[in-house]
């Protein structure tokens, strides 16, 4: 018999085996803390700090995705100080980095009400589309370093280990060892990492490709031409411009 | 960012696991691939093929209209045709009537042992039902095969004699329950990519012991307690001389052994030949590594043993599975959950192809062909008179093939999906056999290097365009949903074969005979199931949320996820007692190396999907891979070219110089037709089971000028493994 832990969520009681985190805990009578970072296929890294809660006691305020359910605990999900949080990392993701494909962020932003113009003065993430494979493309203007491609792509799933962080701090980006191209990394194209990434900046190259505009038997013809285009265009820039 | 107009769910194309597929699709074009993480095959996860490989079908060079070569082709001069210049391009009508005209000559001039078929192993349980339908009862044949031949029909064979039914015995995903499990024959991570996360998950988060015996050091050798690298060709000696140590230390399931086996004395008294030092002789694995796997095996709460290729494609592809079944009706190690005998099947349907008769010895549902009882119940079902289907057994792929030009042998071969000219061992002999048929329909997406040597081409759809089911590896049965429209005049395969069989039985005077007007393959499920006891109950309405894995006795039953808990299909388990045997060709001076086949993680097959999408442009060539002290010993640089040579053929290919191959022994995929693995291959058959022995021959490696490379501009780094 596992052990059973009491507690109460936002006044209601709940009554969970020992283990289970506050968010699972909350969505057992309903209540659905919102998350970015968590998946249900990765591990939970408390990266983005939005399922934050406030627990009585508890100087800091406490993410549910990782946090265990405490006997007696007594939790708010949506307490001003949670909200004014919540609030705030969104403005600050809004700040800087490219939300424009993610949609369940979007809709997060609109009902906490939060602004995206608040930090005018924000660094913004900047960053060329990588475009090395014709599986697909990797745009770290829209990263927001929740880690599940990471993840996905070590001990989560794979055992592959292509990406992985580079740099500290706010430098911090995902990449490969030594920024070599997928192809020459121990990638093997599975796509799991594209599959969990939650703001669009891994996405297949043919729907990138048809968002520019691309026709689709244009789009289709440019995946399975890649290399040689590349190795022309190369080659062109070698001989120098009297043979464009 | 683009919003799809509808997100289809379906079933993978490429290999047995039959991972679950969302396709996002606009306007007709599929853009973006995902799966759904609560998908109990696959979770969510996928390959580079499933995710990113779909893109064949768009291809320029898929035929969408029915074609006639221009020249008529005699048996004997046949040539192939690649270029569309050389074909008409003309109606269904006209197409299927020829096709109709010339099998029903040949049939009616020389009688069924002149006609045959190769099923489809990627084509629907459906299509193939009613391919073999088509010639079992309009041209009472049994020259009725697929693939599978080439791929795990030892397997198969050994497995029913020994248990009495083949397929895998538990589900891949109970891996997480096996506490030891032994993976032989199997590069899982390229092939069967689910399969092997989930054992690497057993391994890193269960804390389960792999032992991996293979020639190679395969990805999974990391992973792996121990690793029994074995010569090619010495399987029979390794898995014997394990059996001979629990034997000899009493670590067999004595209760088990009681109750559930027969034949266990002689088998124990042939086992005494095979000790450790014996195998260590022939196979070249310490006899330590030997023990140490026997003892972990034997002493395991819950042992399972997955193979691929590697056992069954060999001159004594039976006697390989048979050591294995040995092993587990030994420990007791089957009928459990995270037990059992699992062979990985290749194809996303081969298990299905299977199921619906596509064998030459078997109705569907392994009703056997000689069998008075099956042959009147099909006789029944599909309204032939009494005594009218053949009750002799029909040839094998590689038979079918080496019966041509010679009396009483095929002359007329219809392929459905097959390429021969790619698949089957020797191909320059398979050449001069292709070249020999009168008469020759190709059913295919490309005009493959089979299909080129076509009286006629028939344009299908692709798994994508139409609707039906396939069975994979672990028997579950699952729906293929049409998300898009097959282009041009392309049909679905099971709509051509009814077309084409109304246009047969008119010919021949029995026109409404058996029943081809379905309106949906729902319906020729429907059929089968009503005469083949393990799909009675599978209904398309019952597939929809997770598929059902046979047996599925009736319309109530939830499917079955491991077999034989109580007892065995033939009763009682049985031992076979073996002797060993080398591969058939060893190595000499002149040939010095051994030469082993395989696959790639990003190609399959033939090649003639995988060619032609993205997934060439991330393995463009053909690699021959190398052992380091050897390359070092040859000259030979990582990269550079070579020309590897056997008594049958040549080919020039870069080195790929790696770790990954061991002393003595080189690696070809067999996907790239420019440089052929089976130009080398030997076309030696298991005596039992017809397969060709694709794992082992004799070859010689020296270096080739880069001029002579077929592909000379494809090189490409790459970083995996």
């Amino acid at each position: 018999m596992p052990e059973l832990v009491n507690l109460s969520i936002d006044g209601q009681p709940v009554c969970v085996p020992a283990g289970t985190t506050l968010l699972e805990a909350a969505q057992t009578i309903g209540i659905d803390i919102p998350t970015i970072c968590y998946h249900e296929a990765t591990t939970s890294n408390a990266l983005c700090r939005i399922c934050v809660v406030e627990v009585e006691g508890s100087r800091t305020l406490v993410p549910a995705c990782v946090a265990q359910a405490g006997e007696g605990m007594r939790v708010q999900t949506a307490s001003q100080r949670v909200v004014r949080a919540r609030r705030t990392i969104l403005e600050m993701l809004a700040a800087s980095v490219d939300l424009s494909e993610a949609p369940d962020i979007q809709q997060m932003m609109a009902e906490y009400q939060a602004d995206p113009q608040r930090f005018p003065e924000a660094e913004r993430r900047e960053l060329p589309v990588i475009d090395d494979n014709p599986m697909y493309i990797r745009d770290y203007s829209k990263c927001i370093l929740c880690w599940r491609c990471v993840q996905v792509c070590a001990e989560d799933v794979q055992y592959t280990y292509a990406l992985n962080f580079k740099n500290r701090g706010y430098e911090t980006q995902i990449s490969t060892f030594f920024d070599k191209p997928l192809p020459e990394t121990t990638c093997v194209f599975c796509g799991q990492c594209v599959g969990v990434c939650p703001t669009n900046a891994l996405k297949p190259k043919r729907q990138w490709l048809l968002e520019h505009g691309h026709r689709p038997d244009e789009v289709m013809e440019m995946t399975r031409t890649q290399r040689r285009r590349r190795d022309r265009s190369q080659a062109a820039l070698a001989a120098g411009p009297s043979n464009a | 960012m683009i919003k799809s107009h509808s997100i289809v769910r379906t079933t993978c194309p490429y290999c047995g696991v039959g991972c679950t597929l969302d396709l996002h699709i606009q306007d007709q074009v599929i853009y973006r691939v995902t799966s759904p993480f609560d998908s109990v095959v696959n979770r969510g996860n996928l390959c580079v093929k499933g995710r990113f490989g779909y893109d064949f079908i768009y291809s320029k060079k898929r035929v969408t209209v029915p074609l006639i070569r221009k020249t008529p082709q005699k048996p004997g001069e046949r040539k192939q045709a690649f270029d569309l210049s050389e074909w008409d391009k003309v109606s269904w009508d006209e197409a299927l009537d020829y096709v109709a005209d010339r099998l029903v000559d040949i049939y009616q001039k020389h009688g069924p042992n002149a006609m045959a078929t190769y099923c489809c192993a990627k084509a629907t349980n459906e299509d193939n039902y009613l391919l073999q339908k088509l010639f079992r009862s309009q041209f009472r044949t049994n020259n009725v095969d697929h693939c599978t031949r080439l791929c795990h029909a030892a397997s198969v064979v050994a497995l029913q004699m020994a248990i009495g039914s083949a397929a895998m015995s538990n589900t891949a995903a109970e891996v997480a329950d096996s506490d030891v499990f032994i993976v032989t024959g199997s590069n899982t991570t390229e092939n069967h990519p689910i399969v092997a996360l989930q054992m690497k998950a057993a391994v890193r988060k269960r804390g389960a012991k792999m032992i991996v015996v293979d020639p190679r050091r395969i990805e999974l050798v990391d992973f792996a307690e121990l690793w029994l690298p074995e010569k090619p060709g010495t399987d029979v000696a390794v898995f014997s001389a394990m059996a001979h140590v629990i034997l000899k230390e009493k670590l067999y399931n004595q209760a088990f052994i009681d109750e559930r086996t027969e034949n266990f004395e002689a088998f124990a008294a042939s086992m005494e030949k095979f000790t450790p030092e014996f195998a260590e002789a022939v196979s070249g694995v310490d006899r330590e590594l030997i023990i140490k796997a026997a003892r972990l095996y034997a002493t395991a709460r819950n042992a399972a043993i997955f193979w691929a290729l590697g056992i069954p494609e060999s001159s004594h592809g039976t006697d390989n599975a048979l050591s294995l079944i040995n092993l587990a009706l030994l420990t007791g190690h089957i009928g459990r959950r995270g037990t059992g005998l699992n062979p990985l099947r290749g194809q996303n349907n081969v298990q299905g192809a299977s199921d619906s008769g596509a064998m030459p010895w078997h109705y569907p549902g392994y009703q056997r062909v000689d069998q008075e009882e099956s042959a009147r119940r099909w006789e029944q079902a599909w309204n032939i008179e009494p005594g009218g289907l053949n009750r002799s057994l029909g040839l094998t792929t590689t038979e079918i093939l080496s019966s041509v030009g010679s009396p009483g042998g095929v002359r007329a071969l219809y392929i459905m999906g097959e390429n021969p000219m790619m698949s089957e061992p020797n191909l320059n002999l398979t050449r001069k056999h292709m070249e020999g048929l009168e008469f020759l329909a190709a059913q295919d997406l490309f005009i493959t290097e089979s299909a080129a040597y076509a009286d006629v081409f028939l344009p299908a759809a692709s798994w994508a365009e139409k609707d039906g089911t396939f069975t994979n590896t672990d028997r579950r049965v699952q729906l293929v949903r049409k998300a898009i429209s097959p282009p041009g005049k392309a049909r679905a395969d099971w709509e051509i074969i009814c077309d084409l069989a109304k246009r047969i039985e008119s010919r021949l005077g029995r026109p409404g005979t058996s029943f081809w007007d379905y309106t949906h393959p729902s319906e020729i499920m429907a059929e089968m199931g009503s005469v083949v006891p393990e799909y009675r109950g599978v209904k398309y309405e019952r597939l929809e949320k997770a598929g059902l894995q046979t047996p599925v006795p009736d319309d109530q039953h939830p499917g079955t996820p491991f077999l034989y808990s109580d007892s065995f299909p033939r009763g009682r388990g049985k031992f076979h007692p073996l002797d060993y045997h080398p591969a058939a060709e060893s190595t000499d001076e002149e040939y010095p190396f051994i030469l082993t086949t395989g696959r790639v993680l990003e190609h399959w097959h033939g090649g003639s999907l995988t060619r032609n999408a993205s997934l060439n442009e991330i393995f463009p060539e053909a690699l021959v891979e190398i052992n380091p002290a050897d390359a070092a010993r040859l000259g030979i640089e990582d990269g550079s070219a070579v020309r590897v040579t056997s008594r049958r053929g040549s080919i020039v290919l870069r080195a790929r110089v790696t770790i990954k191959a061991n002393p003595g022994v080189v690696f070809i995929p067999f996907h790239f037709a420019e440089a052929a693995a089976n130009l080398l291959t030997i076309d030696v058959l298991d005596p039992l089971a017809k397969i060709p022995e694709y794992k082992a021959c004799a070859v010689r490696v020296v270096k080739a000028r880069e001029d002579e490379l077929p592909l000379p501009d494809a090189r490409l780094i790459r970083g995996r493994y």
